[in-house]
């Protein structure tokens, strides 16, 4: 629900603004006299509706709707509304600050030459908008999350590798000589021996002795 | 060389598998901390209403609203609005709603009064300024709705308060009428509205409030004129002073006639030389003037005569008046005495007689009192008890009931303006044999539980214990100085001249100093803090102590004052109001032999005072005197200047300490198409480990990295306003980067159709800047390397790694060598209001850009992603050396922000400071809220992190040797077994 006016009763236009959004089509008003014009729309939170005013869920009261960087800061109605008032014609870029979403900056074009007419984009996206609300682009996790306890997990840390080479070496390395031909194997172990590979058996105490 | 596989394998799962810069949520509060503050209290409402929690909600200085607990001080809920958003005014009405008007009477807003949601909000149109004044009528109800009286620039607007609809406007700037007062008349729908045209006119209107009608409209001139408050003393009459400022005027206003009538001060018996004014207040019957350095209370006698009720002197705070069973009326009246404090509760109207008395120990740091707000309650015997919120001078907020302070908040610490660090002591030796035991059987109990956590198995319990095991362990809240350098004292000063010691473990308060205040200089300005004495290497039984440089007086002439601030103590060293001014303060790279740091004092005849002033310094200075240079920048003037020392001052009186200077280089910049929006140099102490960096071509690259760079960004003076104020094409923003030694321009670019505002941050060889691109219409940042292009046949990287090369020769300041650089720019999606860099104490460890996003979050972002030489298909090699590929924004990783699910209220500045650690960077971000956290931009490569499981490895180890033992059996039986064979 775009909306640009050149108004004196801001309130009568929001309501107008919000009789208007029923028939769904994007609003122009422009009223006689007064300074500068304004720009309103409207911010949805997943969860929130009319009904969450008043009650702790309603996430409304954390949002902030930023102007041009800080140049002017408002807050949400309960129903998700917000207004700009004596804005200059020109470009302007609205953000909307709140914990645990990501949203796009949005430009809007306020034009003077044609006073009501409001162009509004995304600025990540470059999605124009129709209508002047704005919605989450993605949830913010800023956690991580913990991982379940798991065999693999156990399996895929370095001391559990070091273990399953460890089993690799037992268990598997006696079956790999077992399938080796008993004259080959024999030979390479006197190669190992004639160049004084220390084997495993050697490095243990008593064992090496045979 | 399975072994050497196994450790190969290690390294590379170790670099892959642990997450890259986050936090799991039971994490949060094991290495930060987070407070959250308001500011100093303007304005104070009570909701004390018998069902419900009791609450206050106030306004402050830092555009906050907030509704505090009387109980205990938290915070209920709180807003911060904008920086232009000052509250005017704020009040209650219809029992729920807080009604604030704020932006020069502009904007009035509702907020829920349990939960702070913003029910609505209005915009109020006016031609002219004027003092905003908002007024809630009790009496003034129709159905459920009851009316909000507005008066602001120029007009009165009476506001629906179920739905801040405008019910009536009426001009009063039409008739030149600025309005002074807005008087509710009880029991009638009736209000006066009364205001100056010009200066010496009178008018009075006489509205229905329900409708807007006037009813009636008296004006009469008073030829002395009229100026500053006025002092409504009952429903009827005024009194204000005329343009001398000498005379009282008491301006009565009933049955529809104005009547003036004056009184000499001096007629009072007072002298009325000097500053006079009316203090606003509501006291009925009653007013406050102040007089140099007393205040006088003056009643209106029945016959209408002015009477002085009571003299105090100026410290004396005055509440406004509280109504309370019947339309009884109190206020209460705060004066020091000594250490203590007098609070005392009066009847309206009767001076002599007291309600309450009571005197409270303060403590003297707190300073005087600044404003009082009452409040009443019914004790149990149905008397009439009073409690007081005091507003402190050095911005704390305090609760006295019964001659107690219930609940204090320091709030001085929302408006930090400068903040450095200090090392605490050096623990002394020895540690009890018990201690060992004890300690290792809670380890032992607490890796179990651990070892349990990791395992999942854990219960409720479990987890509360390794909780509070982490919370123990880490000792991060001990007073003294630990091995990897976590633990400091972050020494920040405030706007109210207050400095505090905040422990860096947990955030508490060491010690706090509210700065002396000489009879010369009672409200300094400009204060800033420098180190002054880090003893390190001698000197150890020296204490650390910071310098606090600050202005007397608000133009840049005025003298400055120094002090100095022992940070073990919290004791004032020592202070100076000197005689010459500071505009500029220069630590020097030298220190003396009890490791105090030399001090350069630029004063505005840019002559230089040499601070300490021992023989010692001097002869230090006298060495270094030729290669001391400095440079200003005249942002209004469009120029930078290059300095050096001449010679010594020569004056009547001959000071060693003092001496002329003179302008080396100076760089003017067009006034018609270049404003000097940002100069930004590198941080002193920053350190860098290499000079050269290698590419994956087996090339050297040599940073030019030198200490006198400046960045500097000028924009348009067209563009130099808010967004949506220019168009692209006469927009555009010009960066430079300047030696300021020689002043050479090193490197300038221009980025048309953009504009400001320009938050940067220079490191090592690299600039990064932030700004709005008005064509792709979003912000953008761009990175610039700078390399030294003449040391650039020498690149054997061979030479490099044996340390044949010449890197160790002496580069000198002078010299002009050539250079290169690289830029890239990106999209970055929010606006920025700080940007810092990590800082490492040797420089190894990769930096990590910290950006305060515009939702008062703080974003780490890896200088990696801001790598002029990302390209859109990176060569293998250059994968390999950790190239990203090119993108066109920068990603924003929710994972990454280092300030989690809080928001740092109205964040002005982020810190980083080393720790001990390579690995780690302490930040402090500071705002309206306070943050503060550990980082480890490369993650702990150079420690074991907490939640490392020593009792896994010791299984670990415990089933390795098992395992030998076992396999040496086997191998055993079948060596027997073969040789059977």
């Amino acid at each position: 629900m775009a909306s640009i006016i050149r108004s004196k009763s801001v309130l009568s236009v929001f309501f107008i603004n919000l009789f208007l959004s029923l028939v769904s089509s994007a609003v122009a008003v422009s009223s006689g006299s007064g300074d500068g014009f304004s720009i309103s729309g409207r911010v949805k939170l997943p969860g929130m509706s009319l009904k969450a005013f008043g009650s702790p869920g309603g996430k409304a009261s954390n949002v902030k709707v930023v102007l041009n960087g800080g140049e002017h800061v408002t807050f949400l109605r309960p129903d998700g509304y917000f207004s700009f008032q004596n804005m200059s014609a020109g470009t302007h870029l609205i953000e909307v600050a709140a914990i645990g979403y990501f949203f796009s900056p949005v430009r809007v074009d306020v034009s003077a030459r044609h006073p009501g007419k409001v162009q509004a984009a995304l600025t990540e996206t470059r999605r124009g908008l129709n209508e002047l609300v704005l919605e989450q682009l993605r949830e913010e996790q800023y956690y991580e999350i913990r991982e379940p306890f798991s065999i693999m997990s156990l399996v895929k840390s370095p001391m559990g590798l070091m273990m399953g080479f460890m089993l690799v070496v037992v268990f598997l390395m006696p079956k790999l000589m077992e399938n080796m031909d008993p004259e080959e194997m024999r030979r390479a172990q006197e190669e190992m021996r004639s160049q004084g590979v220390p084997s495993l058996a050697n490095l243990i105490p008593g064992a090496g002795r045979s | 060389m399975a072994i050497r596989f196994i450790i190969l394998t290690l390294l590379f799962l170790s670099s892959c598998t642990i997450p890259s810069l986050s936090l799991y949520e039971d994490q949060v509060g094991l290495m930060d901390w987070h407070q959250q503050y308001i500011g100093k209290v303007k304005h104070a409402v009570f909701h004390t209403q018998k069902t419900g929690r009791k609450r206050v909600v106030v306004s402050t200085e830092e555009n906050v609203i907030a509704s505090l607990d009387l109980r205990h001080g938290e915070i209920f809920w709180r807003h911060v609005l904008g920086i232009n958003d000052v509250v005017d005014g704020i009040d209650i009405a219809l029992g729920k709603y807080v009604i604030t008007l704020s932006s020069d009477g502009s904007t009035l807003r509702a907020w829920n009064l349990p939960d702070g949601q913003m029910v609505w909000e209005s915009f109020l149109r006016g031609s002219k300024h004027s003092k905003p004044l908002l007024l809630v009528p009790t009496n003034l109800k129709v159905d459920k709705d009851s009316l909000i009286l507005v008066s602001s620039k120029g007009c009165l607007h009476a506001v629906s308060s179920i739905d801040g609809e405008i019910l009536w406007t009426r001009d009063f700037a039409a008739e030149s009428v600025e309005v002074q007062q807005v008087i509710q008349l009880d029991e009638s729908d009736q209000i006066y509205v009364v205001g100056y045209a010009g200066s010496s006119q009178f008018h009075a209107y006489q509205i229905n409030a329900m409708n807007g009608e006037l009813l009636n409209h008296e004006t009469a001139a008073f030829s002395g004129g009229f100026v500053g408050d006025v002092a409504l003393v009952s429903s009827d009459t005024l009194v204000t002073l005329d343009t001398t400022r000498s005379i009282l005027v008491t301006v009565s206003f009933k049955n529809r006639k104005i009547a003036f009538q004056e009184t000499h001060l001096s007629n009072l018996g007072e002298d009325s030389s000097g500053m006079v004014e009316i203090l606003p207040s509501s006291l009925t019957g009653m007013f406050t003037v102040k007089i140099n350095n007393y205040k006088l209370f003056i009643r209106l006698t029945s016959e209408d005569k002015l009477e002085v009720v009571h003299k105090v002197d100026h410290e004396t705070v005055v509440s406004d008046a509280l109504v309370f069973s019947e339309g009884k009326e109190a206020f209460a009246v705060v004066e020091h005495g000594g250490s203590k404090v007098d609070i005392t509760v009066k009847p309206g109207q009767d001076w002599n007689n007291n309600l309450v008395q009571e005197s409270i120990e303060m403590d003297h740091q707190r300073g005087l009192v600044h404003k009082v707000f009452i409040n009443n309650y019914l004790r149990t015997d149905r008397s009439h008890g009073f409690r007081a919120l005091i507003v402190m001078e050095d911005h704390s907020l305090l609760l006295v009931q019964q001659g107690k302070i219930v609940w204090n908040r320091e709030d001085a610490l929302a408006s930090i303006i400068d903040v450095t660090t200090s090392e605490l002591p050096v623990e002394k030796e020895g540690v009890s044999v018990a201690k060992v035991e004890h300690s290792l059987f809670e380890w032992l109990k607490g890796h179990m539980l651990k070892l349990k956590g990791t395992l999942m198995l854990a219960s409720p319990e479990d987890v509360a214990a390794i909780q509070a095991i982490r919370l123990k362990s880490s000792e991060k809240s001990k007073m003294t100085r630990d091995h990897n350098g976590f633990r400091k004292l972050l020494i920040v000063l405030t706007k109210a001249r207050k400095i505090f010691a905040l422990h860096s473990g947990d955030g508490r308060v060491v010690w706090s100093l509210l700065l002396h205040k000489s009879e010369a200089c009672d409200s300094p300005t400009e204060l800033n803090l420098y180190q002054w004495q880090t003893p390190h290497h001698h000197a150890m039984d020296e204490n650390p102590s910071v310098l606090v440089v600050g202005r007397c007086g608000v133009s840049s002439k005025a003298p400055a004052i120094l002090s100095f601030v022992d940070t073990y103590t919290g004791k004032e060293l020592n202070s100076f109001d000197l005689v010459h001014s500071a505009v500029q303060v220069m630590p020097l790279p030298f220190t003396d032999s009890t490791e105090q740091r030399l001090h350069l004092l630029v004063d505005d005849d840019r002559r230089i005072h040499l601070y300490p002033k021992t023989s010692e310094a001097i002869s230090i200075f006298q060495q270094e005197f030729s290669n001391i240079y400095w440079y200003s920048v005249e942002a209004d003037n469009g120029i930078i200047k290059g300095h050096a020392v001449k010679s010594k001052c020569a004056g009547e009186v001959l000071d060693d300490f003092c001496f002329e200077t003179r302008v080396l280089w100076s760089i003017i910049f067009p006034m018609e198409s270049e404003k000097i929006i940002a100069a930004v140099s590198r941080k002193q102490n920053e350190v860098v480990h290499t000079q050269a960096k290698v590419t994956s071509e087996q090339d050297v690259m040599y940073k030019y990295i030198s200490k006198n760079l400046l960045f500097v960004a000028t924009v348009a003076p067209k563009a130099s306003g808010h967004i949506g104020s220019a168009d692209p094409d006469e927009a555009w923003l010009v960066v430079y980067l300047i030696d300021t030694i020689t002043g050479r321009i090193l490197h300038r670019m221009t980025h048309h159709g953009a504009q400001g505002p320009v938050h940067a941050v220079l490191s090592e060889n690299w600039v990064v800047y932030h700004y709005f691109n008005l064509r792709a219409h979003r912000y953008e940042m761009s990175v610039t390397e700078i390399y030294d292009q003449s040391r650039a046949e020498n690149k054997d990287v061979l030479k490099l790694v044996l340390g044949k090369h010449n890197l160790t020769a002496p580069v000198s300041s002078y010299s002009r060598p050539e250079i290169t650089t690289k830029s890239q720019t990106y999209f970055f999606t929010h606006s920025v209001k700080a940007v810092a860099v990590t800082s490492t104490a040797k420089g190894i460890t990769s930096k990590q850009l910290l950006i305060g996003t515009i939702g008062d979050q703080v974003l780490a972002l890896d200088k990696r992603f801001l790598d002029p030489r990302r390209s859109i298909n990176p060569t293998q090699a250059e994968k390999e050396e950790g190239i990203i590929p090119l993108a066109d924004s920068l990603p924003i990783i929710p994972q990454s922000y280092v300030t989690h699910s809080l928001k740092v209220e109205g964040l002005r500045g982020i810190l980083t400071v080393p720790a001990k650690l390579e690995s780690t960077t302490l930040v402090f971000a500071y705002g309206v809220d306070l943050f503060y956290t550990r980082l480890a931009p490369s993650r702990t490569y150079d420690s074991l992190t907490e939640d490392f499981s020593y009792a896994l490895l010791l299984l670990t180890i415990v089933a390795l040797v098992a395992a030998i033992f076992v396999t040496w059996v086997l191998s055993e039986k079948k060596e027997l077994r073969e040789k059977w064979r």
